[in-house]
């Protein structure tokens, strides 16, 4: 498993998004409320850019007339047929069994820890002063 | 290496299609709404849209009754990147579809164009701007595109005159209509129109959608946009039905008819239905010389978009099996939400022959493309 730095943390505030391909594979990362999470920019319906729908929540409902509405911002709605996974696992709400998506391990690293590896971060410089998006792929 | 990932563009996956296709529903829109039509219209009409606008059938609203679940109904990655809603830039267009899934032929089916509103004389008038529109910045400017004969459908004398206007015209490969009327497509009112498209040699194409004033059930108004997806292949079998039951295939045994994105799957059960009723109540319609599934095969095309999808691959085949392989046209509804991608759509296990007039033979040889 190779570590890849992806961007200083500050590049990639709440509520924002960062597309990069690693090992040819296109991911995208996200800042939700703090959190950090990495996905396969690929949905395995049809093959859209997944990560260019938007963040919405997760309805469910118990009874006809009883919606409840949780993980707000953390199911992505794909841009093409609207298939809905969620960000933390890939799992698809519609059928679970047959489509998931790959989600990456993303976290924060300071520079100092970055700096020592093993990581990837050929197109960043990376300086001990600041933190990093760090995916592990 | 890390690199930013383009924005906008789709990743590799999709759009690897090898072989050359046609797309036989793509949707053009206008950058500018309706002020895009008016070089083609008379002064009149400008000062009159802005005064009193478009007037449809549909009680109370001027657009769709049920929200869509894509803004404009379309892909969210489809926005072109100088402005305006989807599919209104055909160099987008070719950069993001045309060119990426080698689309040989691709046929224009404009919405929003003035059919199903009820002043008969804008209608026509819009039809015109319409077709002068898909030639002056679509067809004219990619050879690939073929535009679709767009009529003021409820008015037969008018729109008959617009087909006869473009007859033998190579910008245009069929003639327009929605599925939903103000009556069921087989009856008298629109035989000027089969009339004037057989005469041309034309095909019409009958889209999902329309505004004639009434509910997408013939049960009433449902509650949900998922029962309206639904309902178009309904509403699509009431037209159909009408069609062979009024005799209009009967008055022209040339005229071809192409379903467009009311789904396929039904083809046989409506059939059969029709069928086993026509053996008992023949002498009702007695216009109708054959049986029902006699017409349906020989005279109707079916645009695959959106795909039947069962969970076993042998049921689709069955369903083809019935309609014909040489009676599907592929489709993508691009920039549409419900877009199919060209190398997702077919399951494995078709011949190479069935392939090829799924995904191009058929359509060229129905539009008569070389």
């Amino acid at each position: 498993m190779a570590r890849h730095v992806v961007a200083p943390v500050a590049e990639l505030p709440p509520g924002s998004r960062k597309f990069i391909t690693i090992d040819d594979r296109p991911i995208a990362v996200f800042n939700v409320n703090g959190e950090f999470f990495g996905l396969m920019n690929r949905c395995p319906h049809q093959g859209a850019a997944l990560c260019e729908g938007p963040l919405i929540g997760l309805a469910q409902s118990s009874d006809p007339g009883t919606i409840e509405y949780t993980k707000l911002g953390e199911i992505i709605r794909c841009p093409w047929h609207g298939w809905e996974f969620d960000i933390r696992t890939g799992q698809s709400y519609c059928d679970p069994r047959r489509f998931r998506v790959k989600a990456y391990a993303a976290h924060v690293e300071p520079g100092a820890t970055v700096v020592k590896g093993p990581y990837v971060a050929e197109t960043l410089s990376v300086s001990v002063e600041s933190d990093y998006v760090v995916v592990d792929l | 290496m890390n690199m930013q990932f383009r924005p906008g563009a789709a990743p590799d996956a999709p759009g690897s299609i090898k072989t050359a296709i046609a797309d036989c529903d793509i949707h053009p829109a206008r950058k500018g709404g309706l002020k895009d039509l008016y070089p083609w219209m008379a002064k009149r009409w400008h000062e009159h849209l802005e005064i009193y606008g478009k007037h449809p059938y549909q009680g109370m609203m001027e657009g769709p009754p049920y929200p869509k679940a894509q803004p404009n109904a379309s892909r969210r990655d489809a926005y072109p990147p100088e402005g305006g809603q989807q599919g209104s830039s055909l160099s987008f267009m070719q950069q993001q579809h045309l060119d990426p899934n080698n689309v040989a032929l691709g046929i224009l089916c404009p919405l929003q164009t003035g059919q199903g509103i009820r002043n008969q004389d804008l209608s026509a008038a819009l039809a015109t701007a319409v077709n002068e529109w898909q030639i002056a910045e679509w067809t004219s400017k990619d050879s690939r595109l073929k535009g679709s004969i767009v009529v003021a459908n409820e008015d037969g004398p008018a729109a008959a005159a617009e087909i006869r206007k473009w007859a033998g015209n190579k910008n245009f490969v069929q003639v327009l209509l929605l599925s939903r009327n103000v009556e069921p497509l087989g009856q008298r009112r629109y035989w000027p129109i089969y009339d004037a498209a057989a005469e041309a040699g034309l095909p019409v194409g009958i889209h999902a959608f329309g505004f004639g004033g009434n509910p997408i059930t013939a049960s009433g108004w449902p509650s949900y946009y998922i029962e309206e997806m639904v309902g178009h292949s309904q509403c699509q079998q009431t037209a159909l039905a009408s069609l062979v039951l009024e005799g209009v295939f009967e008055r022209h045994p040339g005229l071809k008819m192409v379903m467009i994105e009311a789904g396929f799957g039904w083809a046989p059960s409506l059939s059969w239905r029709l069928d086993k009723s026509w053996e008992r109540m023949r002498s009702e319609v007695p216009h109708v010389k054959r049986p029902p599934s006699e017409y349906i095969r020989d005279h109707i095309y079916w645009t695959t978009q959106p795909m039947e999808d069962p969970e076993s691959r042998q049921h689709l085949f069955d369903v083809i099996d019935w309609v014909g392989w040489d009676k599907l046209l592929f489709a993508t509804d691009y920039p549409h939400w419900d877009f199919d991608d060209p190398s997702r759509v077919l399951p494995p296990g078709v011949s190479d022959g069935n392939r090829q007039a799924f995904y191009l033979d058929n359509a060229r040889k129905l539009y008569g493309i070389a």
